[in-house]
């Protein structure tokens, strides 16, 4: 393919290429964002830069040194590749001659390691290496290979770069704004904390200081006790750099998979199980949980190394959730088989139904995102039967009033059995509707639709005056709840699994 | 269904509550329960002679010191920062009754203010009729480290209550030249 390399980039690719840069890397720093670019062989862009700089109308001889980086030809070298190092050598000082050996025949080598990518982008991009890569205990059906570089090789591309963009283009300076944006990211973070500003640049052969702005966040005025700073670091790391004496070696090659997330919704029968883990001080107050009996047979069935469990509210541990059950989503964290056909999910499903009676799971599905269980929270509804003792003897119209209670707002202070970990804070909740049933002259049995997020314990017996107003004002004696039931969770999300 | 269950709005919780009491000069008890996620609620005691002979108060006064009223207590957050922080005999408030004598509620533990009752300023009655519920004084939190000792040293309720009754034996023992310590 023919590169889509503008007039301006010709020196800019020549200076690069005499820096000792790979063909791959000049193409990043002319900000060439067309992938096809990349993916072809690297020997053909090579070729092509190789053909590029030499089309130049008054240029027709061979930039030797240019060549030599290219197509060793002549003099043929090949740089002794020499596995155990893998530092750059970026020490002006004491800078490593890389050792050749003479090898006959002219021939296209890309054994030169690139200064900036450490043969990153030469070697490591190839078909075979990536071949090698698959042969892991994945399955999977696509495969990226993307490749981030550390901040020390960020720090060796920002001389280069720079050093390109100034000697050719001094008075361009939507050039030294790109060309810092690139990887002002770093560069800034790292020495500015965070502050963007002007920088100081030393040309190392001309010998005169350069300043330019960065445009990143606006122009700044210039900061001078960069300088000195600055000057240390551009005499430590010289531009441009010293050509490294061997590759990058994989030491080791980590695979990750996407995280895939199970949706469906639980019921919780016990009275004794937390929805997650009860651990104080290192002990584990309560056997098992409600995200650890979702999550056993599936970690297994995706061969996933972890999880993330979310659900749309909790419950506390002494309440059953009933009805259709909450909302819940788990992340499965690098799972190795992560494709599975309805049929297989419906069989995961009676596995976790089967391994506990105190939950039941249903509508379980593979969902692409966490879904909308978190979003708008305060417009969901939640429907509660609660059983009340009153301290007072009471009969049946006693409450009967309660039932034509509608849109009762509340206001509730942090409830202090929570205060140690939320925010203080007054919450208005509402009580949409209520429903009673008299059992005996100090039990009723207590139906709500409140607000989503509106604590309910609360509400029955006041919270130490907190919550107003509370079933104690209203029945004008004290109260308390004795057990409390989720009865609906009404959020659509995630979609019914026809059984 | 087993119902052993008093007036206190705590017992819902299935997590434990521990009260504990501090017995102070001229009687003036106080109470400390002790949430088990170490929140504590700061009430008087029943023996508190606020709550005794029939009282009606006349005023409850946060503003403790000319820079400090307890009103000003601002949290923010979820460590709650910007509370007071409270040692022991950091006074809560100076509550006077119709007699005109003023008692000094303390904070009786170490810990950062988080609220003040505002509900007994509008109806101090409240602090009459329900002294260990919505009649409380505040709210401290420990810190993390101390949760588990902030309360050591304070009575159990045996300990508080042969104090009370070696008060009341002591009493009608008849008077002495010196009236007794409380």
């Amino acid at each position: 393919m023919m590169l889509p390399l503008k007039e301006n980039d010709r020196p800019i690719v020549k200076k690069l290429l005499e820096a000792g840069c790979c063909a791959r890397c000049v193409l990043r720093f002319c900000f060439l964002e067309v992938q096809s670019a990349y993916r072809q062989p690297y020997e053909d862009t090579a070729k092509e830069l190789l053909a590029f700089i030499n089309d130049e109308e008054t240029n027709v001889t061979k930039d030797s040194a240019v060549q030599d980086q290219l197509t060793k030809d002549p003099p043929s070298k090949k740089i002794k590749l020499d596995t155990a190092k893998t530092d750059v050598q970026a020490e002006g000082d004491s800078a490593l001659v890389p050792t050749v050996t003479e090898e006959g025949g002219a021939r296209l080598v890309k054994s030169d390691v690139c200064v900036v990518c450490l043969g990153v982008l030469q070697e490591f991009c190839d078909e075979a290496y990536a071949t090698k890569v698959c042969f892991f205990p994945f399955h999977y059906y696509n495969l990226y290979l993307f490749y981030s570089f550390s901040p020390l090789l960020c720090y060796v591309q920002f001389i280069i770069t720079t050093l390109s963009y100034l000697k050719i283009s001094k008075g361009d300076w939507l050039h030294y704004d790109q060309g810092i944006q690139y990887q002002s990211k770093v560069w800034t973070h790292l020495l500015i904390q965070g502050r963007p500003c002007c920088f100081a640049f030393l040309d190392c052969s001309e010998k005169s200081l350069i300043l330019w702005l960065n445009s990143f966040e606006g122009a700044h005025a210039p900061n001078f006790v960069l300088l000195p700073f600055l000057l240390f670091f551009f005499r430590k790391f010289p531009c441009p750099p010293t050509r490294p004496a061997s590759k990058c070696v994989a030491q080791d090659v980590q695979c990750l998979h996407v995280s895939v997330f199970v949706a469906g919704r639980y019921n919780k029968f016990s009275r004794t199980l937390p929805q997650t883990p009860w651990v104080i001080d290192g002990e584990r107050r309560m056997e098992s949980s409600v995200e650890e009996l979702i999550a056993a047979p599936l970690l297994s069935s995706f061969r996933a190394k972890g999880f993330n469990f979310s659900s749309s509210g909790r419950e506390d541990v002494d309440v059953r959730t009933l009805g259709n059950g909450r909302p819940f989503a788990l992340e499965l964290l690098n799972p190795h088989r992560a494709r599975f056909n309805k049929a297989e999910i419906r069989q995961l499903q009676e596995t976790i139904n089967q391994s506990s009676d105190k939950i039941r799971v249903r509508d379980l599905q593979i969902v692409n995102a966490m879904g909308h269980m978190k979003e708008g929270e305060e417009d969901k509804t939640k429907s509660y039967s609660a059983l009340i003792w009153t301290q007072k003897a009471i009969d049946k119209d006693d409450i009967t009033f309660l039932e034509e209670t509608k849109e009762l707002k509340l206001a509730q202070k942090t409830p202090l059995r929570v205060l140690h970990r939320r925010p203080l804070t007054v919450r208005e909740r509402v009580i949409h509707t209520m429903s009673t049933r008299f059992l005996d002259a100090h039990h009723f049995h207590l139906v709500l639709r409140t607000q989503a997020g509106t604590y309910i314990k609360e509400f029955v017996h006041g919270d130490f005056g907190r919550t107003k107003p509370n079933l104690c004002d209203l029945l004008k004696t004290d109260t308390d709840i004795l057990e409390l039931d989720v009865e609906s969770v009404d959020v659509d999300w995630p979609p019914p699994v026809p059984e | 269904l087993a119902l052993t269950l008093s007036s206190c709005s705590f017992t819902s919780n299935r997590r434990t509550q521990t009260r504990v009491y501090i017995k102070g000069k001229n009687c003036e008890d106080q109470c400390v329960l002790q949430h088990s996620n170490r929140i504590c609620v700061i009430t008087l005691a029943e023996s508190h002679p606020i709550l005794q002979n029939g009282n009606t108060i006349k005023s409850i006064n946060y503003q403790i010191s000319a820079g400090c009223s307890r009103l000003q207590n601002k949290v923010s957050g979820k460590s709650k920062r910007g509370g007071q922080f409270l040692t022991e005999l950091a006074p809560l408030c100076r509550i006077t009754c119709t007699e005109g004598v003023e008692y000094t509620i303390y904070s009786c533990i170490r810990g950062r203010l988080l609220e003040v009752n505002e509900g007994i300023l509008e109806r101090p009655e409240l602090l009459l009729e329900k002294p260990s519920t919505e009649g409380y004084i505040a709210v401290i939190l420990p810190k993390l480290e101390e949760s588990k000792t902030v309360t050591n040293g304070l009575l159990s309720r045996e300990e508080y209550e042969n104090i009370l009754s070696k008060r009341t034996s002591s009493t009608q023992q008849g008077p002495k030249t010196e009236p007794e310590p409380c």
